[in-house]
């Protein structure tokens, strides 16, 4: 494998991995990275040297991406580890994250940034509480693409019926899921089988490596769909002799495009004006897409600011002061019925409180629990938010910025739940 | 635009987005400058996200007074271009007032006493958010930052504690004397920032081109000599051809021998290389966690 060079077009690719301490995760991601040349000769002696001190017979890949002193310690990933590579096709960031059930909220982070999702199988054991587990937190973050990696296949005897198996009883869990894109390739990322070149061992396999699939999976950049928005996150005023009455509004587009001319609506005052023009540093532009950061001045002077939504006067988001959300409580500290939080949906902050907590997921085995209110750290459930202003969001499903939000708790300032808007 | 890399081009809107956050949830703003290539890149960001405004925060320049002296000028230059405020606090005056004894030896670095005046500058100057130029790709405990990286009031970073982080939602509210470090290019690797800089066209101190340099050899890792340094016996000064593939303090950056004069050239030596950038790091070689206890003492 080549590595990248300079002035080639490349573009990016953000995934996730989850998996638990024997399903080789590691084992992948190291490979993946040892055959891309992203492991260093310095990093490489490192490991050796820090695998012998542990008393390990090989070379543990592991220990290049479990970073704490902690980690190292107890030979287990805790928090989210972030790793890059690239081959000359594209640029990969790796949101790496352990994958025991005391660990869903790292899973919850490393899933919500990613396009794509690998999630590992052992051969000899099929699939188990926590593929499901995996499978649904994927979905729940609405991740497109999932690639199940039936791995071990060197010991199942690269069997075909094995993986068949396996294979249906994992569409079944995709289609309970509505999971939109999902894939399965058989491997063994120990002997490097269909990792990065084709297996000579599963000739009956006609699909791509796992290497090949990430390469040339199509990245569905509007992921945060076509409707037009803009936050705003601050005002840019100058006040120099130069631009005295320049008054630009700095954000970057959660959706569609915005073009110079456009007819807008400014939320929540509700205004209407039109787009002056688009800047990206000293460059006018002819339009900004979702993803691009700029800058926005209007045709009129009015009321806008950080936690204000542009929006075309066509298409308009939900606006309620009663919000439902899947969430995702990430503290230590219980949720309180009836509890204050403050919410923060993109830019925009308001006080809420708990109105009810509607049902409770078992992530194992995706049943709803109607009668259990109480939640605690990594919980999953279906709650009712009351906000002190009306908010305007979109459903995550159709916008992945505007769809989002956090709970902070008043008085630790600490991030307590994610939301994800139904 | 004028990056023709598409991920480039997100690395930066993501960047651009991380420093407007920082301007509209925090009030006294600095960025952390050492004259090195990722701090230039981060001021180069920061006029691109606030333009035509001045960038709306100081440089803050923890200076351990072993410094290369193109930095010193590079980061005047910079400053006034700008027309930012400069803040500079030197280590020696915390030598001085007895907040951190000096190591000695042949290995004395000031790189560890370097924290206690940044804590020291943080608190003095009531600094609430301090943007770096840290990346994950360096090391391993940079592998688990945060963009918005919480310090409680001793400066110090909980790794096993730190607040989730999800989609773009950055959370940075805090309690009185607490802080936060910010990194907006987490993201980028080495080879990243040196594509960006190359197709930003950003000036950088001639340091990163190839010069000619006294310098002699440390456990695999060649330094750059200075008058104040002490040498072991074995230890002997030449001079050869080498260039900075990071720049910190003096005593403690390794240099590279190399031919590149170009930012083409960089490039091209930076994608073939097999060593990491931080394998230079004199810092690095003292123990198995030797940045993530830097770190939670208050480290960059």
């Amino acid at each position: 494998m080549k590595i990248n060079n300079n002035g080639s077009q490349k573009s990016l690719l953000r995934f996730t991995t989850a998996g638990s301490v024997d399903d080789g995760k590691s084992t992948l991601i190291g490979r993946l990275l040892y055959d891309s040349k992203s492991i260093f000769e310095d990093q490489m002696e490192h490991l050796e040297q820090s695998s012998r001190r542990l008393g390990k017979e090989e070379t543990d890949l592991s220990l290049l991406t479990d970073g704490l002193r902690a980690e190292r310690e107890q030979g287990i990933t805790i928090d989210v580890a972030y790793r890059y590579f690239a081959t000359p096709e594209r640029k990969f960031i790796i949101a790496d994250t352990p994958g025991h059930i005391q660990y869903t909220r790292n899973m919850v982070t490393g899933a919500s940034t990613a396009d794509l999702a690998v999630i590992l199988i052992d051969a000899r054991k099929g699939v188990l509480e926590q593929t499901i587990r995996h499978s649904f937190i994927a979905s729940l973050l609405g991740i497109r693409h999932i690639v199940f990696c039936i791995n071990k296949m060197d010991l199942v005897d690269f069997s075909e019926p094995v993986f068949k198996d396996i294979r249906n009883d994992l569409a079944r869990v995709a289609d309970k899921l509505e999971i939109e894109d999902p894939h399965y390739i058989p491997i063994s990322a120990k002997k490097g089988d269909n990792v990065v070149e084709p297996s000579g061992n599963m000739e009956w396999y006609k699909g791509k490596t796992f290497l090949r699939f990430i390469e040339t999976v199509e990245i569905k950049k509007s992921r945060n769909g076509v409707s037009p928005r803009f936050p705003v996150q601050t005002v840019i005023r100058p006040q120099s002799s130069e631009h005295h009455d320049y008054r630009g509004y700095a954000g970057r587009v959660a959706g569609g495009t915005f073009r110079p001319g456009d007819e807008i609506v400014v939320l929540p005052s509700m205004l209407r004006s039109s787009i002056k023009s688009i800047n990206v540093y000293e460059k006018y532009v002819n339009e900004a897409s979702s993803g691009d950061s700029v800058t926005i001045t209007l045709g009129d002077q009015i009321e806008a600011g950080r936690g204000s939504l542009f929006v075309p006067p066509g298409n308009m988001p939900v606006n309620s002061h009663e919000i439902n959300i899947m969430a995702c409580w990430f503290n230590e500290i219980p949720l309180r019925p009836n509890g204050r939080y403050i919410v923060r949906n993109y830019s925009c902050e308001a006080n809420c409180i708990i109105k009810s907590v509607n049902y409770k997921m078992d992530i194992n085995t995706l049943e709803k629990d109607f009668t259990d209110s109480s939640l605690t750290m990594n919980d999953i459930a279906h709650i009712t938010l009351t906000t002190s202003k009306p908010l305007f969001f979109d459903p995550y499903k159709e916008n992945h910025i505007t769809g989002s939000l956090i709970l902070v708790d008043e008085t630790t300032s600490e991030t307590v739940a994610a939301g994800m808007i139904t | 635009m004028n990056i023709n890399n598409e991920h480039l081009k997100e690395l930066e809107n993501e960047a651009i987005f991380v420093m407007r956050e920082v301007a509209a949830q925090f009030e006294r703003k600095v960025i952390l400058f050492s004259g090195g290539k990722d701090s230039i890149v981060l001021v180069h960001l920061a006029k691109k996200a606030f333009w035509p405004a001045r960038i709306p925060f100081s440089l803050l320049h923890i200076d351990t007074g072993h410094n290369f002296e193109e930095t010193l000028e590079f980061r005047d230059n910079l400053a006034s271009e700008l027309g930012v405020e400069l803040l500079v606090r030197y280590v020696q005056d915390s030598i001085n007032k007895g907040r951190v004894t000096e190591e000695q030896g042949v290995n004395a670095s000031r790189n560890k006493a370097q924290s206690v005046t940044l804590l020291d500058a943080i608190e003095e100057l009531k600094i609430d958010v301090a943007i770096g130029g840290g990346r994950r790709d360096e090391e391993k405990a940079r592998a688990k930052e945060r963009f918005f990286s919480h310090r409680n009031e001793f400066g110090q970073w909980d790794p096993k504690n730190q607040r989730p982080e999800l989609w773009n939602i950055f959370n940075g509210r805090k309690n009185m004397g607490e802080h936060f470090r910010v990194f907006p290019i987490s993201n980028w690797t080495e080879l990243d920032v040196w594509q960006y800089i190359m197709s930003e066209s950003i000036i950088l101190p001639s340091l990163y081109y190839t010069h000619k340099r006294k310098i002699f050899r440390r456990n695999d890792v060649f330094l750059a000599w200075a008058p104040f340094m002490k040498l072991k016996p074995t230890e002997e000064v030449f001079e050869t051809a080498v260039r900075c593939r990071t720049i910190g303090d003096i005593t403690c950056t390794g240099v590279t021998l190399s031919g590149a004069q170009t930012l083409e050239e960089i490039v091209s030596e930076i994608a073939a290389t097999r060593v990491t950038e931080r394998g230079g790091r004199y810092d690095d070689k003292r123990s198995e966690a030797a940045m993530e206890d830097r770190k939670r003492e208050g480290y960059f």
